[in-house]
């Protein structure tokens, strides 16, 4: 069989790559904070009904109805196909705010013919819980992973792995902000699952470093040739394994229809971005850190007496 | 290496299991034996089978500061009881001022209390005479847990009533409950039922004063307040006699003159003074209301805040006739359906604090059939793509390899069916088609590990030795690692995203078994039994 064996001089390119991702990340902190995201009802609030028809959905007559019955705030759009419409309401401040789905629902029967689908309800504070429980939970899981990293490597091993995870965050996010694709729960579970992806791949990288930093304790090899060696030995892994993740989370996005849509598109994002930053971003930072062949062994020696 | 080594024995074991416990997930036709071992379908999501999920909040501000209003009362009538002087007693959110007439006054009112009010109270002395009592924060706090707990049994029992299979009523947090009603269509009428908070309170006429005096003057006196029954003024006592709470029974009917009406059994308690009460007061009217707790919503200071209101409704007036008891029955409803709905509500029990609704997720039957053929699909064309890319790159490891995907998968089923409570939702089968894509990397790793010590011109027994031993710590930190980013999830996450971290942490671990152990007996049984050809090659 065939062998992925290139030798290719990626940390020629790692401060080019740098800048690159620099820009990047840049550019998804302006759309960030101008565009905002397209949050869903998960973290804004709000009614999201979604409806069926036998055939075309009357798109029109929707949106008429829904503009002449005082639900102007309202959005109606297609969803997946011609025959599923999508409704969504802020939350209006009344006591009646978790019925209305019930109460404009029994008026749309009276005047179309249609199967109902899914209805989600969050009130105002539970979504901002929901966005705070996150930004919570992604922040724990880096502190959690920052500390085991640093205990079995080295701190300086840590901060590459977290800065190469908080550059794939930050660039997902910001493509689902340039592309105003809804941000929901399921999106926020996949940025998770890329947290743990692309770490995947950075440690791949940083265990040949560790190691073959060790056997050249007695030769005086300089590291930036190390790392570029370390990561070319990983590459073909690297690659095969972005390549079967990928083959799954095509067949995801192609056959796991509208409702998963989101969590598979942030999902492929974060697998190239996090496989271009395993290679980049994370042995960059460690090059640009001054670690020496000296730092990864004693720490060794003091790990394994 | 022995064929029955006890790594072999483990690894079999776990095979078998894994086999028989996802059985029934995979077969709906199962022989008995399966069942009569605990080995039974995975359990679904709401996402997957159709039905809604409720989050409540319970409004636990509401049961303090009512029960400490009650408790202020209590206290006063109590100190006017045992003819405790004071020249002013003052209740204000939670805290209560006392000014007694004197020390002496004092001192026995303190006794009482605390007697009484075993460390319910806080007592604090201003000066000789003023006594200052708060609430003490664990009588809150038992409040407070008292309070939802009495909320989900009640929930629970209106939930019975509405006839679902296998709904789950759950507390959530310290303020919450949540509902979930699978395969239920009518939410409109689910609303109704899990929301409302009506009972009946009985309470006494005042008709020693003149109700249209005290319309005129706008004012509630000090012992009555001013109701209105069929648009007349009315003044009913401040008393209550029986509350909701003591109704054990209840059920709707008619009367002989077919009007709607409910009768009601109360408990031993309730009887007991009920009875003496009506006794006292033989001739004399007595009001039976109908209250009920909404959620309304209200912008204070620029926030909006929900503020519960009590709705009350007289439902009738009747001059008792003798003595009442345990059961009797009353009428005066509206319609049949009121009665029955009262009826309902009073025998599931009374809520100890309104509650609304903050989360809502319907899911129809068809979306839920919908999206468990559309997991399917994904999860199967995922795997075949996987399977045959390493097959293909990989050949006899490949075997290998997907062998041990395809045990890990159902590995990942038999434990998901055995945990009580797991279900598993939609993005918890993408969680398994994601597993699938990264369990592969355990072997791709080893795999590629054992290329590079062939090409070092290792001998192809010592590259399968060489090939794990160098992959394994790589591949405990980076599952480990994983591991962490998914448990957080899993405490942080709330449901379908639970889901997700339960199906990808159980792949993660689950993948370690495979790809490392599962693999290497597989590679080995082929490779270094086969004594009769001696290896030179691996087909790798």
């Amino acid at each position: 069989m065939k062998n992925i064996n290139i030798n290719f001089n990626f940390m020629k390119w790692h401060k080019k790559a740098v800048y690159l991702s620099s820009l990047l990340i840049f550019i998804s902190l302006i759309s960030i904070f101008t565009k905002g995201l397209n949050y869903g009802v998960d973290f804004n609030g709000g009614t999201l009904i979604e409806i069926s028809f036998e055939n075309n959905a009357p798109i029109d007559d929707i949106r008429k109805y829904l503009k002449d019955n005082s639900y102007e705030k309202s959005s109606v759009q297609y969803f997946g196909s011609g025959t599923d419409i999508l409704i969504r309401m802020p939350n209006i401040i009344s006591s009646a705010e978790a019925t209305l789905s019930n109460t404009l629902l029994a008026e749309l029967n009276r005047e179309f013919s249609f199967s109902l689908k899914r209805v989600e309800y969050v009130g105002a504070q539970v979504g901002e819980e929901l966005r705070d429980q996150g930004i919570l939970a992604a922040l724990i899981a880096l502190a959690l992973i920052m500390v085991y990293i640093a205990l079995r490597f080295e701190y300086r091993f840590s901060i590459g792995a977290i800065l190469a995870l908080l550059h794939d965050i930050l660039l997902i996010i910001g493509i689902f902000s340039i592309t105003q694709i809804e941000f929901n729960l399921s999106v926020f579970a996949a940025i998770l699952a890329v947290i743990g992806y692309s770490l995947n791949d950075t440690i791949v990288v940083f265990d040949r470093i560790r190691e073959n930093f060790k056997s050249a304790i007695a030769e005086n090899i300089n590291t930036e040739s190390l790392t570029n060696q370390s990561i070319n030995q990983t590459l073909s892994r690297t690659l095969i394994t972005s390549l079967t993740t990928l083959l799954v989370l095509i067949s995801l996005i192609i056959f796991g229809g509208e409702i998963l849509f989101g969590f598979a598109f942030a999902l492929i994002t974060g697998v190239i971005i996090g496989t271009y930053s395993s290679i980049y971003i994370a042995s960059s930072t460690l090059l640009m850190m001054n670690i020496s062949v000296k730092d990864v062994v004693i720490e060794v020696n003091e790990d394994s007496p | 290496m022995k064929i029955l080594s006890i790594k072999n024995i483990i690894a079999a074991s776990i095979l078998a299991f894994s086999i028989i416990y996802s059985l029934p997930t995979f077969f709906s036709d199962v022989p008995d034996w399966l069942t009569s071992i605990n080995a039974k379908k995975m359990n679904l999501g709401l996402d997957l089978k159709g039905g809604v999920h409720f989050l409540m909040e319970v409004d636990l501000d509401e049961v303090t500061s009512s029960k400490s209003k009650k408790l202020s009362s209590d206290l006063r009538s109590q100190l006017r009881k045992e003819k405790l002087r004071y020249r002013n007693f003052n209740y204000q959110s939670k805290s209560i001022s006392i000014e007694f007439f004197d020390a002496v006054n004092y001192k026995k009112a303190e006794e009482l209390i605390n007697n009484t009010y075993q460390n319910t109270f806080e007592i604090s002395r201003n000066n000789d005479n003023q006594m200052m009592l708060s609430i003490s924060e664990k009588t809150l706090n038992e409040l407070r847990i008292a309070a939802i707990k009495q909320n989900t049994t009640t929930l629970r029992n209106r939930v019975n009533e509405l006839g679902v299979a296998e709904p789950i009523v759950q507390q959530s947090g310290k303020t919450r409950i949540v509902v979930e009603l699978p395969g239920i269509k009518d939410t409109t009428r689910a609303k109704e039922i899990i929301g409302a908070t009506a009972t009946l309170e009985f309470k006494m006429l005042d008709e020693d004063s003149d109700p249209y005096a005290a319309e005129d003057l706008n004012e509630n006196s000090f012992n009555s307040k001013l109701y209105y029954y069929e648009e007349t003024p009315v003044l009913l006592k401040r008393n209550i006699m029986l509350t909701g709470e003591n109704i054990v029974d209840a059920s709707s009917g008619f009367d002989q003159n077919n009007r709607p009406k409910v009768d009601i059994t109360l408990d031993n308690p309730g009887a007991k003074r009920f009875s003496e009460v009506t006794d006292e007061n033989i001739g004399k009217q007595m009001a039976v209301i109908f209250v009920e707790s909404k959620a309304e919503q209200r912008v204070i200071d620029g926030e909006s805040k929900r503020i519960s209101k009590k709705y009350e409704k007289i439902i009738s007036i009747a001059t008792i006739q003798e003595r009442l008891s345990k059961s009797f029955q009353i009428t005066g409803l509206d319609s049949s359906d009121e009665a029955r709905k009262l009826a309902l509500y009073l025998r599931a029990g009374s809520m100890a604090a309104p509650m609304y609704i903050v989360e809502e997720r319907t899911v129809g039957p068809s979306l839920g059939a919908d999206n468990i053929e559309k997991g399917k699909i994904s999860v199967i064309i995922g795997l075949i793509l996987v399977l045959v890319f390493m097959l293909y790159y990989y050949r006899v490891f490949g075997l290998f390899a997907n062998s041990a995907l395809i045990i890990n998968i159902l590995i990942i089923v038999s434990i998901m069916s055995l945990i009580p409570g797991a279900t598993l939702t939609l993005p918890g089968i993408a969680g398994i088609v994601l597993t699938v894509g990264m369990a592969v990397d355990a072997n791709v790793l080893i795999f590629e590990r054992i290329k590079e010590e062939v090409r070092n011109g290792s001998t192809p027994l010592a590259s399968i030795e060489l090939g794990y031993k160098k992959a394994f710590s790589t591949i405990l930190d980076a599952n480990i690692t994983t591991l962490i980013a998914s448990i957080i999830l899993f405490i942080f996450g709330t449901g379908p995203i639970k889901g997700f971290a339960v199906t990808l942490s159980i792949g993660i671990i689950s993948s370690m078994f495979t790809a490392i152990i599962l693999t290497r007996i597989l590679a080995d049984t082929v490779y270094e039994n086969n004594t009769n050809l001696k290896v030179t090659k691996l087909n790798i």
